[in-house]
């Protein structure tokens, strides 16, 4: 018996060796990501929102997405006549819808009772996000001056980590084809050289959906929570530090912004007439899990340097076992063990 | 009765190669390519229920990281027998061998059928792409390197076949190194393939999410490896006619008992730590689930708690076989049952993913056995006089 035991206290400590670390995930904590200085993204207003859907199309139109038709049943036979096109979600085909809620009556806007309020679901742009650390080829990256994350094409395997990963739901996997890829807002980034910015915003006729650099945002946001709700006062329309803006009224909103504290924050904010979780918004705590995910592997790795200490055990007992005691992969039998630890009595 | 038959040299088995089993087997592997020329003509889609709340399904699942436990026979009877010198493991180390490069060539093969871009897989060997903070970038690497391992380790078996004496002994001689890598590389990577949910947060249920995901993975692989090399010894010996060993196994499954016993510690001990231990007492899939393979993982902690019980061939059967259950129940149900996108989404394996999925496995049972008729694999046991006179 007293073999096996000693064989397990080296397999233990085997094993330990390449396992123990992670439990050092405090010590060796990846610290969180900050937001980048010039960081851009979107501040949404639900109680602006009209629930045009203007920016849907506005949206497929700069990045190239065809419509997806929703069938509409007409007639008594329900037959269909697809030409509308109204996604319910996001998907490969779609990477912005504004989405209501609705009680009872839905007659009064912002409010839980009887009432509808707007949403809008797009990527949110994490200052530390899931997405880029779970991709394996660099295919999601997150812009170290804009914070923006984009998606590279070239790059993607298709594996669909990143999907997986985000706890939003945001990246989107084309299924329907053989040579598939993922969707997901990148801010309009490809059109900010000719001047324009995130086309949703662009396009939104209230200022719900409004482009600008973070900080600025940021601060809009703390203006709109300090003044009171009913009052009128001028909102900013299309980017922040824009010409545009008009004269409008100012909402009652939940304590929360949804994206200040959210795995770490998020550069797209949202700010709502009722709570989130009627939004169908994710609760989430505020550390990210990409830094958890990462604290361990960079604790069990420590820079590779554990795994070549423990390949180098490895390499010197395999040498002694195999070059020395003659245990080769064996056409001869290995000489009869030094029994005297003797197996089975 | 210390097993000295096991120490015959390998030799081939021989026999006919077309049988009726072989040729059903046949028959599901060409159903599987029937369903994969669908998979790479119309995309995933067309054959399998993937969607954007579950992208992973049965083939990550099941053949990749529950498949590539199962074959951790290789590196756990490798570390045995050349790290830890035991040498009274030899007799299994080739057939494990052989049943890891299987089940690392059936993982590989899945991840090759469930890449969205296949094409670019390449991609992932490239210093401009690498992405090192990625848990799936090392599983990837690490995966591919050990299979390529693996196949060294057998290389000596292949060059003794073909009569080529002079490179099977410069292999010989610095095979140790190849070794040694073989047995570092499985702890990496099969620890990762738990880190790998880490990511995913709150979206997998506290019963399953850790940071002790490595550590849980790593150990019942280590004890799901040694059960699979049993299964594999108890399948071989019924249906090639030849002893099983059941001694020497039962020896390796005290070793995955206790493998097995520091999982259970650990899960639950992090459990209470946490303070989550009462979901599991709280009706839910992934509660459900949590006892099932908890139990299942315990069956072997008494069937084989003595050492009476270790040299009888049924316990041993059917502990290993409970063991190795539990490793893959726990591993589909912390990636597919425990993992929750919230409302809407649901998953359930397709037709034509099982039919892949039992198509890779026809395809390495069918590989196994040609293999141990023409190579030599397994001990010679002209003679298999000792084995069978002790009674269960
Ligand atoms: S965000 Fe603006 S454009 Fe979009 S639906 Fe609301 S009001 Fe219309
Ligand atoms: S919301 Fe999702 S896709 Fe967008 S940056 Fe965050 S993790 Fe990535
Ligand atoms: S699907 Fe593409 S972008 Fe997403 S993690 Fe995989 S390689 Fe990266």
């Amino acid at each position: 018996m007293s073999i096996d035991r000693r064989g397990f206290l080296k397999l233990a400590g085997t094993t330990a060796t390449a396992a123990v670390a992670g439990t050092a995930v405090t010590a060796e904590a990846r610290p969180p990501k900050v937001m980048p200085e010039e960081a851009v993204g979107l501040l949404f207003d639900g109680t602006l929102c009209v629930g045009c859907r203007a920016c849907m199309p506005a949206c497929k139109q700069a990045n190239d997405m065809p419509p997806e038709l929703t069938p509409l049943k007409v007639g008594p036979t329900g037959e269909t006549n697809a030409v509308w096109d109204a996604p319910l979600d996001i998907s490969g085909h779609t990477l912005n819808v504004i989405r209501a809620y609705r009680s009872g009556e839905g007659t009064k806007k912002d409010q839980v009772e009887d009432g509808f309020a707007f949403s809008k679901k797009s990527c949110l742009h994490c200052v530390d996000p899931s997405c880029v650390s779970a991709c394996p080829v660099s295919a999601m990256t997150k812009d170290p001056r804009t914070g923006i994350v984009g998606y590279s094409v070239e790059a993607c395997i298709g594996c669909r980590y990143c999907v997986a990963a985000c706890p939003f739901g945001v990246p989107r996997f084309t299924f329907d084809t053989p040579t598939p890829k993922i969707s997901k807002c990148q801010l309009c980034k490809h059109r900010f050289a000719d001047g324009h910015y995130a086309a949703c915003a662009e396009v939104c006729p209230t200022g719900a959906t409004l482009f600008g650099k973070v900080k600025d945002l940021k601060a809009e946001i703390a203006r709109r929570r300090s003044l009171a709700p009913g009052t009128s006062t001028t909102f900013p329309r299309g980017r922040i530090d824009g010409p545009d803006s008009y004269v409008g009224t100012v909402g009652k909103y939940v304590e929360r912004t949804y994206g200040e504290k959210e795995i770490g924050g998020t550069q797209v904010m949202h700010l709502s007439g009722v709570p989130f979780e009627l939004l169908d918004k994710p609760e989430l705590p505020s550390v990210s899990p990409a830094s958890t995910s990462e604290s361990i592997q960079h604790g069990i790795y420590y820079g590779l340097l554990a795994p070549m200490g423990f390949l180098g055990v490895l390499v010197a007992a395999a040498r002694r076992t195999m070059l020395e005691r003659g245990v080769e992969p064996p056409e001869t039998p290995p000489p009869p063990k030094s029994s005297s630890s003797g197996g089975t009595p | 009765m210390s097993a000295e038959l096991e120490h015959l040299p390998p030799a081939p088995v021989g026999g006919k190669l077309v049988t009726p089993t072989t040729a059903v087997l046949f028959g599901l592997v060409l159903a599987m390519v029937g369903v994969l020329a669908m998979r790479f003509t119309q995309g995933l889609g067309a054959v399998t229920n993937l969607n954007n709340g579950y992208p992973w399904g049965l083939w990550i699942a099941y053949d990749v990281v529950a498949g590539s436990a199962l074959a951790a026979g290789g590196f756990t009877t490798a570390l045995l027998v050349y790290i830890l010198n035991r040498g009274e493991y030899h007799p299994l180390i080739r057939p494990a061998l052989v049943a890891a490069l299987l089940g690392y060539v059936q993982a590989g093969a899945s991840v090759m059928f469930d890449l969205g871009r296949w094409w670019d897989f390449w991609h992932l060997f490239l210093p401009k792409y690498a992405q090192v903070n990625s848990v799936l970038f090392e599983v990837a690497v690490c995966i591919s390197a050990y299979t390529l391992i693996i196949a060294i380790e057998l290389m000596p078996v292949v060059l003794e076949r073909l009569g080529l004496e002079s490179p099977r002994k410069k292999l010989n001689r610095v095979l140790f190194v190849f070794v040694a890598i073989g047995v570092l590389l499985p702890t990496m990577h099969q620890s990762s393939l738990g880190t790998l949910l880490v990511v995913f947060g709150p979206q997998v249920h506290p019963l399953y999410q850790s940071n002790w995901l490595p550590l849980l993975f790593l150990s019942s692989t280590m004890g799901m490896g040694f059960a699979a090399v049993t299964i594999e010894g108890a399948i071989s010996a019924a249906g090639l006619r030849r002893p099983f060993e059941k001694e020497l196994l039962g020896k390796l499954l005290q070793i995955g008992r206790v493998l097995i016993g520091v999982f259970l510690l650990v899960r639950f001990g992090d459990l209470l730590c946490r303070g989550k231990l009462g979901l599991a007492f709280t009706p839910s899939l992934p509660a459900l689930t949590f006892w099932l393979e908890n139990l299942l993982l315990s069956v072997p902690l008494w069937l084989l708690a003595t050492k009476r019980h270790r040299t009888s061939a049924r316990r041993v059967f059917y502990g290993a076989m409970a063991m190795a259950l539990g490793g893959i129940v726990y591993r589909l149900s912390a990636f597919l049952v425990a993992y929750d996108t919230g409302a809407g989404w649901h998953y359930f394996p397709s037709v034509g993913e099982l039919t892949v999925t039992v198509g890779l496995i026809a395809f390495e049972v069918l590989a196994i056995i040609i293999a141990v008729r023409v190579l030599p694999i397994l001990p010679a046991a002209a003679t298999a006089p000792a084995s069978a006179q002790r009674p269960s």
